[in-house]
């Protein structure tokens, strides 16, 4: 362009090859965003209508769904021992992930932080269980808890105590949920606290040294230092370690298929049940919806107290 | 640097080209059919769940023999695993694409299947040139619905005990038990010579339900079943509280191994096969996975043996009733007429005796029980040939919403948690709801 304009011309010009632009630019995201929304949608937002729509009927899964029975199935739901008992159950996952798996994970965490000799071993052999596939790490633990001592490592070990009966640790309607317990805070408890060393080395080392010279002792440094700066991380790992439990499935199916009679029934095993076993395909989706819904709703609610915690 | 990414890059991109290469001829290879003579080419897709390699060959040898003998016929054979079979057919049923010939158990599950007109009906093919007469008729009920016949099966026994003789012996037992009291009477026995009398796996809920269902057969008879299936009677009538009462008394003796409500069915074979329990109620597969499951894989060899389920005092049961089940295939809704003659060619004496032979099948084809070797495996076949009344498993006789309430419940009876009459009506409720 060789014309010499006048400043107004030019800043009209730039105005107009900047919207021109910003039209650009939002053709770009959309377009960048498009083949995500379209497999999001497919597979995400479609099922879960599909869902709704078949939670309303009396469904074999086979054919189409023809016996409309309204809100029915989630009356049965509500009102369902078993269902209650397997959200309990779910509860109390979730309360002793929270009170014992995320406590413990951090302590690791800073553990292994340090300068001690072999941390990058340690680091690796406490991350190794979440590697492993839920159905292997069932099986390793269906072995491990065999009630037989000739076979159960677990057993073996206590009946070697003088009076010690061998326990079916995961037979017992008495054992079986902390039985469960252990299985997945061993898995897991790696998992979490590799998000708490992600969050520890975001830490400015400056702040440290620098209340290290002010003479903290080191419960101080941990509680109103290190902990309060890897807030944020703790908010991540409490949430996914809550919405984990609530949706925990392959191991309690594997190892306990939610027995003995429905001592560790967990939502989900209850809705598979349901669903690939007695083949009430409509009732099960009506389960599903419940388990999307309580998690939807602790989601939302736990957003609004941690934003409203930061303001 | 540059010249190795170079190098990278072109590697990377010939191994594509090249497994594209291969995706293609193999795309290509299943796509093209014999077309050797004038008859029209057909693919049979057929799926079955024998994973053992003497069983598959078999299979194998059968559909190679059909082929050559059909140029025009391509068989494809689909082999699964038990559990991945269950999901992976009940994908392809939603999807409305049955497989031509597949595995089933008959009963309940089937009928869901031919209510939803995903089968198809052979009536007909086994009215004509008396192709339904080869067959044992309980064992071919299994595969009719309403009258009409949807497969044929390959194999049906009769659920017994397996005991070990051995600890027979050492407990002082001279005779197995015929009557209820007398199981009852060698249990305290076995218990007090310190042997765990029984083996369950309660965990998998199907081998105890086992118990209930036959002291159901023995107190009530075909009668008490046939009047709650049609739904004249009712799952809460005195014979099914009556067998939850005898469980009851059973389950105060501690007879089972330590841990059995959370054992596998594996468990329980592992106690058998090693020699740490004195008997087991089960099907026609037992003494395979006792071996398997054994430390030394040889499992109890001639120190097993097998008894009848004892008869329970003043019941209306037939003594010879018997409660099993067992394998056929059945025909999917899309297959053409050859599947249906390929299913005749493998459910032939000779295939029978051949199947038989390799303890595959208890054969359910008249003349083919001579290619039983194992002598327990015999008496099997002759008590459910001899049967007055088969009781098919409840889990397969009824839908299967109600045959998994019987399991649950059942469970409940073993564990102590239901009581009889609970359990019994836990069971009518459901069948009230899905029998129609």
């Amino acid at each position: 362009m060789k014309t010499t304009s006048v400043s107004e011309d030019v800043v009209a010009l730039s105005r107009k090859a900047g919207s021109a632009r910003r039209l650009q630019d939002k053709l770009t995201i959309v377009l960048f965003l498009l083949p995500a929304i379209v497999l999001f949608s497919i597979f995400l937002v479609y099922p879960i209508f599909q869902s709704v729509y078949y939670s309303l009927f009396s469904w074999k899964g086979f054919g189409p769904a023809v016996d409309f029975i309204g809100l029915d199935n989630f009356k049965h739901i509500l009102t369902d021992r078993i269902f209650l008992k397997s959200v309990g159950n779910g509860l109390l996952i979730v309360v002793l992930s929270l009170t014992i798996q995320l406590p413990l994970s951090l302590v690791l965490a800073l553990m292994v932080r340090r300068n001690l000799r072999g941390r990058a071993f340690f680091r690796m052999i406490f991350f190794i269980p979440y590697v492993l596939s839920e159905v292997i790490t069932g099986i390793i633990w269906l072995i491990l808890y065999n009630p037989d001592p000739a076979y159960g490592f677990i057993n073996a070990l206590l009946t070697r105590i003088p009076g010690f009966e061998p326990q079916a640790w995961l037979g017992d309607t008495r054992t079986v949920m902390l039985a469960l317990f252990v299985v997945v805070t061993w898995k897991y408890f790696g998992f979490h606290m590799l998000l708490y060393l992600a969050g520890l080395q975001s830490i400015p080392p400056e702040i440290e040294e620098a209340a290290l010279i002010d003479g903290v002792n080191e419960r101080q440094m941990i509680t109103y230092i290190t902990i309060p700066l890897i807030r944020s991380t703790i908010r991540t790992s409490v949430y996914l370690s809550v919405l984990g439990s609530l949706q925990v499935f392959a191991l309690v199916w594997i190892m306990t298929k939610g027995g003995p009679v429905n001592a560790s029934e967990v939502m989900s095993t209850y809705m598979y049940r349901f669903t690939f076993e007695r083949f009430e395909f409509g009732y099960g989706s009506a389960v599903a919806i419940v388990m999307l819904l309580i998690s939807l709703i602790f989601s939302l609610v736990y957003q609004r107290l941690v934003r409203q915690k930061i303001t | 640097m540059r010249e190795f990414r170079k190098i990278m890059v072109f590697t990377v991109l010939v191994t594509f080209m090249v497994s594209m290469l291969f995706i293609g001829t193999s795309c290509k290879q299943k796509a093209v059919a014999p077309q050797t003579t004038a008859a029209k080419p057909v693919t049979i897709t057929w799926w079955h769940i024998q994973t053992a390699d003497a069983e598959k060959a078999l299979w194998q040898s059968l559909a190679d023999e059909y082929m050559a003998a059909h140029p025009n016929v391509t068989i494809e054979i689909t082999v699964l695993a038990n559990e991945n079979f269950k999901t992976k057919l009940t994908t392809v049923m939603q999807s409305n694409t049955p497989p031509d010939i597949f595995q089933s158990w008959g009963g309940g599950e089937m009928n869901e299947y031919a209510k939803a007109g995903l089968l198809k009906d052979i009536t007909a093919n086994l009215d004509s040139g008396g192709w339904r007469d080869t067959f044992s008729p309980g064992a071919l009920g299994a595969y009719s619905f309403e009258g009409r016949n949807y497969g044929v099966p390959r194999d049906m026994g009769m659920v017994g005990f397996w005991y070990n003789k051995e600890l027979f012996t050492k407990a002082g037992i001279d005779n197995p038990p015929t009557t209820w009291t007398e199981l009852l009477k060698d249990v305290k026995m076995l218990k007090n010579a310190g042997i765990t009398p029984i083996a369950v796996g309660e965990g998998d809920k199907w081998p105890g339900a086992f118990w209930w269902e036959y002291l159901a057969t023995r107190i009530g008879g075909q009668a008490a079943f046939d009047a709650a299936y049609s739904r004249k009677g009712a799952f809460t009538d005195a014979p099914f509280v009556e067998a939850g009462n005898k469980i009851k008394e059973l389950v105060a003796l501690k007879p089972f191994q330590n841990g059995f409500l959370g054992a596998t069915q594996n468990d329980d074979a592992a106690s058998m096969g090693n020699g740490k329990s004195a008997m087991d109620l089960m099907g026609q597969w037992a003494p395979g996975t006792y071996n398997d499951s054994s430390a030394d894989k040889k499992g109890l060899g001639d120190k097993l043996g097998w008894f009848p389920f004892p008869t329970v005092e003043g019941g209306a049961g037939n003594p010879t009733d018997a409660l099993g089940g067992g394998n056929g295939f059945i025909v999917g809704k899309n297959a053409p007429p050859e599947a249906v003659d390929f299913l005749k060619y493998i459910s032939s004496v000779d295939s029978q005796i051949a199947q038989a032979k390799i303890n595959l099948s208890v054969p359910v084809v008249k003349g083919a029980e001579g290619g039983l070797t194992d002598p327990l495996l015999k008496i099997v076949q002759q008590g459910t040939a001899a049967a007055k009344y088969f009781q098919l498993y409840y889990d397969q006789a009824m839908p299967p919403a109600v045959g998994s309430v019987v399991n649950d419940s059942v469970q409940g009876l073993f564990a102590g948690t239901l009581t009889p009459e609970k359990a019994a009506q836990q069971i009518e409720n459901s069948a009230a709801k899905e029998i129609k």
